[in-house]
Formats: C-alpha cells, sequence, structure tokens
C-alpha cells in the first residue's frame, strides 16, 4: 500500500512539473501559436518579442486534420492558430473559436476588402479569422519535358506522361482536381458524382510517379517529374530554382483557399493574441513574410511595398480571379462528408 | 531480507516510473480510443473495421513484404555471421564497426538517401545511364520497400546471428568433425541447430519493425502503395479519425503478439538470446 502512495505522489509531482513549465517568464507573459510548418520568417518573431517583451511559444502542424483534434481535445491551449477556410468553417460550427474584436488589431485594415468578402463563404460576417495568406491550386509543369500548350486537369490522365505525374497526397486536393475535370462543384457529396471522381482517380493511377505533399516542390526543381499538382504559393520559389518550370490555373476551374489567424474559445492570453496577429497584419511584417515563404499575402499594403515589379504584378502570386471559371473555396462536409470523402480515397490509394 | 526487499522496490522505482509513463498510458489510451467510438461510447466497430477490403489489403500486403524481407535478411545475414565469428578479434570488430556504423544516423536520413538513390534522375541512374546500361525503374514499387527494409533491419539480424555463431564451443565442431562429418553435416547437425536462438531473435527484431512500418513505404513507395502501417497513419495525420487509427494498431498488435507466440514455440529448448 505505501508503495502506490509514493508513486502516486511522485506521479503528482511530476505532472505539476511538467504543467508548471508553461508559466511565463517574460515580462509581458506569451503567447502560443499555432501555425503551418515553414510558414513564416523566423526573424518576425523574434521582432515580435523584442518590440513588445511577449514571449512567443510556436509550436508548427503539418495539416489541418492534425491540428484540428488536437484543439478539439484541448491537450495543449492555443492563443492564435492558423488554419485554411474549411477547418475554420469546422471550427466555427463545433464553437471552437472566439470572435475577434477588431478595436484591438487596427492592421486588420491592410488586409484587401476583396480576401474579406471571400472569407464571408467560410467566416459569415468575418467574425472570426483574419486572412494571412491566399493562394490557388494548379499545375506545375516542366516546359522542357512538355512540348505542348496546358490549360487543362485533363493533361493528368495523359498517357503520354506516364510515371512523370505528381499528385498531391491530400484527401481534398486529390478529389478537387478530379471532380473540377468531370465539371462538378469540389464541395460536392453526392455519392454518384463522388464514385465518378473515385473512379477517375484510380483511372490515373499507373501513370501517377507519386502522391506527395510537400516534395512535389524538390521534384519538379531536380527534372524528377513533368508535371505537378502544387499550391501557388510553392511555385515561385520553384521558378526561382528551376526557370523551366510553369505554373497554370486550368481552365475548368480550381481551389482558392486562404489561411486566415483565428483565436480559440480557451485561449489563455487574448490580448496577447490580439497584439500578435495585429503585428503579423503591420505592412513590413507581412512583406518580410511573404519574401520569405512566398505565398500570396492579402495585405494590400504590404503588397505595395514589393520592390520586384514582376512579383507585385506576377500572375501566379496575385492572378486576377475575375479572369478564370469556377474557382471556389473548400467548404467543410461535416462529420459524414469528410468520412465519405477518406473511404473512397483509401480506396483509391489502396488500389 | 525485507530491507534487501525494500531496497530493491526504492531501486526499481525509476523503472516503475517509465514504464507506467511510456509504456502503460500509452497502451491504455491507444486501447481507450480503439474501443469507443467518437462520442466516446464503447464500441468495437473500430477493430471489426479490419475486414474492409482496403485493410485487410493493407494488413497481407505488409505481412507479404516483412516476410520477403526478413527471408532476405536471414540469407544475407547468416553467412556474414559465419564469416565474422570465423575471423581473428581485430578484423572482427572492425568489420561488426563498419556494419553499425549507418545506425549511428537517423533512419529517416538514411530512408531518403535512398529515395535520391533510386530516384529516375537519382545517383544510380545517373551513374547507369553516363555507362550506357539501362536505367533501373524500382522507385515507388514494392521491390523499393523491400530493399528499404532490408538495407534498415539488416544489423538487427546480423548481430543476433553473430552473437549465437560466435559463442558455439569449437570442441562440439571439431568432434563432429573427428567423428567422420563433413562440412555439410556440421552445418546442419551442429551449427545450424545452436544458432536457432539467434535466428529466431533476429526474425523478431525484423518482422515486427518491418510490418509496422509506415515511412519506408511512404518514401519509397511514393505512397502508392499502402499497407497497414500508412493505414493507420492516415487515419491520424489526414482523416483525423483517431478511433479508427487506434482500433487497427490493436488489430496489428494482436498480429505482433501472435508472431511472437509462434517463434516462441520454436525457440524451446534453447535460451532466448536477445543481443
Amino acid at each position: 500500500m505505501k508503495k502506490n502512495h509514493v508513486i502516486v505522489m511522485l506521479l503528482a509531482v511530476m505532472v505539476l512539473a511538467l504543467t508548471s513549465c508553461k508559466g511565463g517568464s517574460a515580462k509581458n507573459g506569451e503567447v502560443v501559436v499555432y501555425n503551418w510548418g515553414e510558414y513564416i520568417d523566423p526573424e518576425t518573431i523574434t521582432m515580435f518579442e523584442n518590440e513588445t517583451g511577449i514571449k512567443v511559444v510556436y509550436d508548427e502542424f503539418e495539416t489541418n486534420e492534425t491540428m484540428y483534434p488536437k484543439v478539439e481535445a484541448g491537450a495543449t491551449v492555443y492563443d492564435v492558430i492558423c488554419p485554411s477556410d474549411y477547418t475554420i468553417q469546422k471550427m466555427i460550427d463545433n464553437d471552437l473559436l472566439q470572435e475577434i474584436n477588431f478595436d484591438n488589431i487596427p492592421n486588420a485594415k491592410n488586409i484587401g476588402a476583396q480576401y474579406y468578402e471571400k472569407s464571408t463563404e467560410f467566416d459569415p460576417g468575418n467574425k472570426y479569422s483574419i486572412p494571412y495568406c491566399w493562394g490557388t491550386v494548379g499545375i506545375l509543369y516542366n516546359k522542357t519535358m512538355v512540348d505542348e500548350p496546358i490549360d487543362s486537369w485533363t493533361v493528368l490522365w495523359d498517357p503520354k506522361y506516364k510515371d512523370n505525374i505528381l499528385m498531391q497526397d491530400s484527401v481534398r486536393d486529390a478529389f478537387m482536381v478530379a471532380l473540377k475535370t468531370k465539371g462538378y462543384s469540389m464541395n460536392t457529396t453526392d455519392l454518384d458524382e463522388l464514385t465518378e471522381a473515385k473512379n477517375y482517380l484510380m483511372e490515373q493511377k499507373p501513370l501517377v510517379q507519386a502522391y506527395v505533399i510537400d516534395q512535389v516542390r524538390d521534384k519538379m526543381i531536380g527534372d524528377e517529374a513533368a508535371i505537378g499538382v502544387i499550391y501557388s504559393g510553392e511555385a515561385i520559389y520553384t521558378q526561382r530554382e528551376n526557370e523551366n518550370l510553369e505554373y497554370v490555373i486550368p481552365k475548368e476551374g480550381t481551389n482558392v483557399w486562404i489561411d486566415s489567424w483565428v483565436i480559440p474559445k480557451n485561449a489563455r492570453n487574448v490580448e496577447n493574441a490580439e497584439k500578435f496577429i495585429d503585428f503579423m497584419c503591420r505592412e513590413d511584417i507581412a512583406l518580410l513574410n511573404f519574401e520569405y515563404i512566398t505565398y500570396s499575402t492579402p495585405n494590400d499594403a504590404a503588397r505595395d511595398l514589393i520592390e520586384d515589379e514582376d512579383i507585385r504584378n506576377s500572375k501566379i502570386a496575385f492572378p486576377d480571379l475575375s479572369q478564370y471559371q469556377n474557382l471556389e473555396t473548400y467548404k467543410y462536409l461535416g462529420q459524414e462528408g469528410d468520412e465519405l470523402y477518406n473511404e473512397l480515397w483509401k480506396e483509391v490509394k489502396s488500389d | 531480507m525485507d530491507n534487501h526487499k525494500r531496497n530493491l522496490k526504492i531501486l526499481g522505482s525509476p523503472y516503475y516510473l517509465w514504464s507506467a509513463f511510456f509504456i502503460i498510458i500509452p497502451l491504455a489510451m491507444v486501447f481507450y480510443y480503439g474501443l469507443t467510438d467518437r462520442s466516446g461510447a464503447f464500441t468495437l466497430a473500430n477493430i471489426a473495421s479490419i475486414i474492409q477490403t482496403e485493410h485487410i489489403k493493407g494488413l497481407f500486403l505488409a505481412l507479404e513484404l516483412s516476410f520477403i524481407s526478413t527471408v532476405i535478411c536471414i540469407l544475407l545475414a547468416y553467412p556474414l555471421a559465419m564469416i565474422l565469428s570465423a575471423r581473428k578479434v581485430s578484423s572482427k570488430s572492425f568489420i561488426v564497426l563498419i556494419f553499425i556504423l549507418p545506425m549511428w544516423m537517423n533512419f529517416l536520413l538514411r530512408t531518403m538517401a535512398w529515395q535520391t538513390l533510386l530516384e529516375k534522375t537519382g545517383v544510380i541512374n545517373s551513374v547507369l545511364s553516363f555507362l550506357g546500361l539501362p536505367v533501373l525503374k524500382i522507385i515507388n514499387t514494392p521491390s523499393a520497400i523491400i530493399l528499404g527494409m532490408v538495407y534498415n533491419f539488416l544489423p538487427f539480424m546480423v548481430l543476433p546471428l553473430y552473437n549465437c555463431i560466435s559463442k558455439i564451443d569449437e570442441n562440439v565442431i571439431n568432434a563432429a568433425r573427428d567423428l567422420g562429418a563433413n562440412s555439410l553435416k556440421v552445418f546442419t547437425r551442429i551449427i545450424l541447430p545452436l544458432s536457432i536462438p539467434g535466428i529466431i531473435s533476429g526474425i523478431t527484431m525484423v518482422f515486427i519493425p518491418a510490418l509496422t512500418t509506415f515511412v519506408i513505404s511512404k518514401l519509397l513507395g511514393g505512397s502508392k502503395i499502402l499497407l497497414i502501417g500508412n493505414i493507420i497513419e492516415e487515419e491520424f495525420t489526414q482523416a483525423s479519425n483517431w478511433n479508427l487509427g487506434s482500433g487497427l494498431s490493436i488489430v496489428l498488435m494482436i498480429f505482433i503478439i501472435v508472431s511472437m507466440v509462434i517463434t516462441e514455440i520454436f525457440d524451446k529448448g534453447g535460451e532466448s538470446n536477445f543481443l
């Protein structure tokens, strides 16, 4: 019996020790940030800490799907998170976010009106989110390996390019390509449309070299494949490294996505979270981040500061969306919709 | 006597804590998630879902590939272990060092290195095409996964085998020869039976990590080949379904326990020899 007591006490001490580590030592407290991997210029975090005296605890995630259960379970309490559109909608639906007080974030005005407008698709009334990055999904191809002009997703089904095609290894992006090519909405939950898309993806599988996420970048730079599905933000970076690469938004339409700052309901340092978001919206900081990560910034004031005219008016970084048809933003499809997509995707992958 | 026992308990407490934190609590969580649904109600559906076509396919493919890799590992490691044990001490430790050296580098990095080596425009193919030879097309196929498994787990087969064979008493072999046994007979009747404990621990140390791997199949299989490990991983990283992922992990654990029991039965008689 006594031994048990000792163990319980030791456990309690260890748990206490573990949790008390979180007490901030900085003079103005801390802010716990949860962002995508490689999605910020680390310099800006140091600048924020020096200017405000707030310590930044910075954590990274790879996909919305790994981030969500952690936030929902509340194992770690974050103050600022940067999820994508459909996940923000899911978090709003499940009551995980708190409304942002825009009075405390004066720099939010730097974000262009059109991005707030677009955000209403997943955040009606712009109450919960402030855009951080945005972009499209398109085809990146190597001009030396492809001799025809590419403007359509159907090239990803061309047997000529067998073993030269890189697909995105994520459910929604893979299905988006198939659904758009077939002329359906990428937010459909119609079983017939989805089955058709699934069969179409299975048909494509023998032609695909690999399903990858971040590696599209390196493989395309290294001439490993001729065609890849990629996020527009990576396109500028890859072109910098390999001048033979070209990015197009296919004519059948694609996904326009927005990643935005949100404050979860259980945040402990709301005031510091507001300061952090405000800092990230400042034009000079947004510019630093844009130059570092090359993902399009919705910060119009920062865009005006870009010195290189080619980049400022780049069709890849800042496309005129009115020219394209069938652009959509992902929507949260509910538990059942998610499960249906995952089930069908598993069938494709294990085929 | 009582005092002695007490001391043992105190000395053992770090290990109790260790096992509580890193074995029992994580396992309990896997079981909790595996046996409940999203709302937290008890269910066996996660475990039963192993009979779904995709899951069964992933499980059997994993069993097949790890079985092939284990066999290749034995075939490669056994002669090496015999050569090693016949060597003089100085050259012996040098060869063992060479074998262990790659293990000082991270497992993930070594597998990524193989990706770069095998790629279409990778190192091996550049050399081959420079020499005018046909290029190798094994990246993103099951062969590449087997290669990765054999490469990564071979040392775990060599070391227990070497350990076991080098302990065989020289006199036993000499006695056999003295009584007229030829080399083949010495091998089949003396060395092989005496090295079974080494083979058994080698199999356990290669087969189980190969069965559960998801990194090797993801990097060298281009995510086109789903092993059961990949299915479980994707339930966590892509589908946000911790319950299903944990349920399938429990099934995989059952398979591991079964394979350990089988090896244990074969091991009867010989002393277990874990390195």
